[in-house]
């Protein structure tokens, strides 16, 4: 193998498994480590100024960082890294001192906003503070989007969520609510700039089975009934209620049902329970609520007597795996399962939808009617219009929006400088030792062996009862202290000089898990199977040197790597030493500089 | 010394040996040598040879002297029994320990100033009395815990780290372990596990007296490039005489070479060595060839290394002694003192 180039912002960002699965890149053990000082303020500015809403996220996030975490390698469970975000949160004081300063005299540029969700506000937190002028279009009339609509408030209080879109609008956003559009021609006939499209996936998929029709007051799809619930255009339901799908919808559903009068409420799904789509921590949730959960029941037709919705039919099914591997439901046979119900939620899907854009505007759209976008620039085929969030690649998370957010307020500020806008401004990183004496280290290396800290409940009497009491209470103070302590830090790398190196073994043999290698060097596949412990995680890269003085090099499995520091507290001649590596993406202060 | 644990993490894919324990639980404190040094490999060597030969832990006994060095039987193996001795007198305690329970494996750890200088008249008698035991020597030619002053294995030549020549000639203990009927006799290299590590499977396993003489780099005071025992000095320098291969008896020997490449050497227990041809033409069963080979190698700067001789066919003192099966400290009150009748008979034997 060719000796590793750490040069590249890409291979240390690598090793940093939650910063890397996260769309928006958050400095994960960054901020972890200023929560354990208490520091939650500067925690929470790290990330804010990555994801903008960790209130909200550090309570809703969907959390691609924590199944990513190599402490869920090395140990049974990851660091909880959503709810440490939230004590960031729940622990700051005042940042308004903090928060940048938007210039009173605007730059002239004006870009519009068509919707009020994530991924618009983002752009509108980046470009504000450029001079932008902003004006937001939303349909509703309040701002958050999803997050507002689709979030019940047992699980995102109204304050958490007011207080972080609220650092964006005071910022001077034009809001225009209770608009909603109906014609793209006359936005961009309002001569803008640039037009950023964040409407989301606001369709939700009706299951259209017989006696649909009659029984139709009855059947609501998910994303509505959610949202009418949220802007109290609903505040019951009836008293058995069944639940369609196994997305997280259908999870926010069945339990804000449980809230509003629903006594026997459960929720059904085609295939198998381990295929279910919601978040594991979401049905475990669902099921602490006493929600069964009924899984391989095919709908087949809604059933009404006297023109009401009184059952469903569902054929029971089981799972075969064919000899191609391909996964099928094939019928039991048995008799079908009908199961009564006053109402019924369809969460099986949602899809955006664009009937308000013309179709002779320059705005392609390919053939599932999903418009034609750069995925870097997020620019359409009209160089003005850019899309974001769900309305861009299909239903995702907050935080995937919030990505979007931020690469689209890079290219519309680049757009307007009239700059290329496929040419991509670089990360901001660092790269800096962190040795302060012979065995001691500005980070502390000495990880705790405890197993993951579960976040108390509120007593499930008091929250079924009132739809506005948060379920979760958050850590307190200690047990996010005890959370923080189980995170590797992986941002600290083991940095490694060959010309250093004397070849001691000394690193070899203090590794507690056998990430480090002397050996002949060979290809990748060959070098992988003979290390010392093998590395069969291909995601996961080798780190190596080039030749040292005995004609072998040092190979370094990146894998399991714990991070302690040991291999450099042992090194004799500092050829091993830790460095952190903090990494943030661009964003749109950052581009245009040169 | 480091201020952490070492964490107990380990490679979820270590796999356990056949007592069920896997290489971690073979380990001991965590070191407080020097970062680098290579009595730090040679700990590293024994737990790995322990964990692949299935050893149990409390059927070891580790004793050492005083040192850098006598250090070390710290940090393996901290469910085995332990002795740390006076200076130099750590082939008394063996012997003691080895008289009192010879089921046991002992592992005596010295250095060179434990066993060249304060300890070599006791170095001498154990090999001279045959005590069924691995003897390794970390030698890496300086008083390192004395801050650095030239040993008695020190090369003629070579050079403290303040720039003092030693005007003597080493005192080489493998030779000098051969030359007292020693029955197993290798060299090694700290910084090589490949070949330290089966060598000390065969000397565990080798019934009798088997010593190593491990070059084990003191990497605070003697590491330069004008040290016969630093770490590049012994990387270029260090010619293997023999590749060793250890096949514990268990198991079935797999790996076959090309006629004429190989030899093998059966120990007691059923236990293969197997020996490589290095292009030396070298084979360990002569003591004068063993010697030669040593010397002619040192000649010319070079270190020996290798298993470098190795006899089967002596007894080891339990054998000598002729005494009874079972170990000495397991026998009762009424074996040990077979009353005034027993005496009698014994008494009329010499009238």
């Amino acid at each position: 193998m060719k000796p590793t180039d750490i040069s590249d912002p890409n291979y240390f960002h690598k090793v940093v498994d939650c910063q890397w699965a996260c769309p928006a890149h958050t400095p994960v053990p960054e901020y972890i480590r200023l929560i354990a000082e208490k520091r939650y303020t500067d925690a929470y500015m790290i990330n804010w100024h990555s994801n903008v809403f960790p209130g909200i996220l550090g309570r809703t996030c969907d959390r691609p960082c924590e199944p990513a975490c190599r402490r869920g390698r090395v140990e049974e469970e990851p660091v909880a890294i959503c709810r440490l975000k939230r004590v960031a949160a729940d622990y700051k004081s005042d940042i308004a001192d903090r928060l940048p300063q938007v210039p009173t005299e605007k730059n002239g540029r004006h870009i519009a906003l068509i919707g009020g969700g994530p991924a618009s506000l983002t752009v509108a937190r980046d470009l504000m503070p450029l001079g932008y002028e902003i004006t937001l279009f939303e349909k509703d009339k309040l701002t958050g989007g999803a997050m507002r609509t689709q979030i019940p408030r047992f699980r995102l209080p109204g304050e958490v969520l007011d207080e972080e879109l609220n650092y964006i609008l005071q910022m001077g956003v034009n809001c225009r609510f209770g608009e909603e559009i109906t014609s793209m021609r006359a936005i961009l006939d309002e001569g803008y700039d640039a037009i950023f499209v964040g409407t989301g996936a606001p369709l939700g998929k009706w299951l259209d089975l017989p006696g649909h029709e009659e029984a139709r007051d009855n059947i609501h799809t998910g994303i509505e009934w959610l949202a009418s619930v949220a802007f109290e255009h609903i505040s019951s339901i009836g008293k058995n209620v069944l639940v369609l799908g196994g997305g997280n919808t259908a999870m926010d559903c069945c339990r804000t049902s449980k809230r509003i009068g629903g006594e026997q409420v459960s929720v059904v799904v085609r295939s198998g329970f381990d295929e279910m789509k919601a978040s594991p921590w979401e049905i475990e949730d669902a099921m602490n609520e006493d929600i069964p959960i009924l899984n391989f029941h095919v709908p087949k037709r809604y059933i009404t007597k006297n023109g009401k919705l009184v059952a469903m039919e569902f054929e029971k099914v089981r799972k075969e795996v064919d000899a191609d591997g391909k996964r099928r439901l094939v019928p039991t046979g048995e008799e079908p399962a009908t199961l009564a119900c006053d109402d019924v939620l369809c969460a099986i899907g949602q899809e955006n939808s664009f009937p308000w854009i013309e179709r002779d505007l320059g705005i392609e759209f390919d053939q599932w009617e999903v418009p034609i976008l750069n995925k870097s620039t997020f620019q359409s085929t009209h160089e003005k219009v850019f899309f974001g969030g769900d309305a861009a690649l299909g239903p995702d998370n907050i935080i995937t929006a919030v990505a979007h957010g931020h690469d689209a307020a890079i290219s519309i500020h680049m757009l307007c400088e009239k700059q290329d806008i496929s040419t991509r401004p670089n990360p901001i990183t660092n790269l800096s030792s962190q040795k302060m004496g012979i065995h001691q280290w500005s980070y502390d290396n000495d990880i705790s062996a405890d197993l993951r800290f579960a976040v108390p409940h509120a007593d499930k009497k008091k929250t079924l009862n009132d739809i506005n009491i948060e379920v979760e209470l958050g850590f307190d103070e200690q047990l996010a202290f005890n959370e923080t302590m189980r995170c590797l830090n992986c941002d600290v790398q083991t940095v490694f000089t060959d010309k250093l190196c004397i070849e001691c073994d000394a690193c070899v043999d203090i590794c507690p898990t056998d990430c480090i290698s002397f050996t002949q060097n060979q290809n990748e596949p060959d070098l992988r199977r003979n290390l010392l412990a093998p590395a069969d995680n291909e995601e996961q890269d080798l780190y190596v040197s080039d030749k040292l003085l005995t004609g072998r090099i040092m190979a370094k499995n990146e894998d399991l790597c714990l991070h302690c520091g040991l291999c450099a507290e042992r090194c004799p001649t500092n050829a091993w030493d830790m460095h952190k590596y903090l990494f943030n993406t661009a964003k749109a202060e950052n581009a245009c500089q040169s | 010394m480091s201020y952490i644990n070492k964490p107990k993490f380990k490679h979820p894919k270590m796999q356990a040996n056949d007592i069920g324990l896997t290489r971690r639980d073979y380990e001991g404190t965590l070191t407080t040598l020097c970062g680098g040094c290579g009595h730090d490999s040679i700990s590293a060597a024994i737990i790995q040879a322990a964990a692949d030969m299935s050893l149990e832990p409390h059927r070891v006994a580790k004793i050492s002297g005083i040192g850098c060095s006598s250090k070390i039987p710290s940090y393996f193996l901290n469910k085995a029994h332990g002795f740390n001795s006076v200076h130099g007198r750590m082939p008394s305690v063996a012997t003691g320990a080895n008289i009192a329970n010879k089921e046991l494996y002992y592992i005596g750890i010295s250095g060179d100033g434990d066993s060249a200088s304060i300890g070599l008249g006791q170095f001498c008698h154990i090999v001279r009395r045959r005590i069924n035991m691995l003897y390794i020597v970390a030698n890496n030619g300086t008083y390192g815990l004395t801050k650095g002053q030239l040993s008695a294995t020190a090369d003629l030549g070579s050079k403290t780290k303040s720039g003092e020549e030693s005007q003597f000639d080493n005192i080489d203990m493998a030779t000098l372990a051969i030359e007292l009927g020693a029955s197993f006799v290798a060299r090694s290299f700290s910084g090589d596990k490949k070949q330290l590590i089966p060598l000390i499977q065969a000397g565990l396993t080798h019934k009798g007296f088997a010593f190593i003489d491990v070059v084990s780099p003191c990497v605070t005071f003697n590491n330069t490039d004008f040290s016969t025992h630093g770490y590049k000095n012994t990387w270029e320098n260090h010619i293997a005489l023999n590749g060793v291969d250890f096949v514990p008896m268990r198991e079935e020997i797999t790996t076959s070479y090309a006629p004429g490449k190989e030899k093998e050497i059966t120990l007691h227990d059923g236990s293969v060595v197997h020996l490589h041809k290095t292009g030396n033409n070298y084979y360990p069963t002569d003591k004068e060839n063993a010697l030669h080979h040593i010397n002619e190698h040192k000649k010319q700067g070079k270190i020996a290394t290798g298993l470098l001789y190795i006899n089967q066919s002596t007894s080891d003192l339990h054998e000598l002694q002729e005494t009874v099966d079972k170990p000495l400290n397991s026998l009762g009150n009424q074996e040990l003192c077979p009353g005034s009748e027993a005496l009698n008979d014994i008494n009329n034997t010499f009238r």
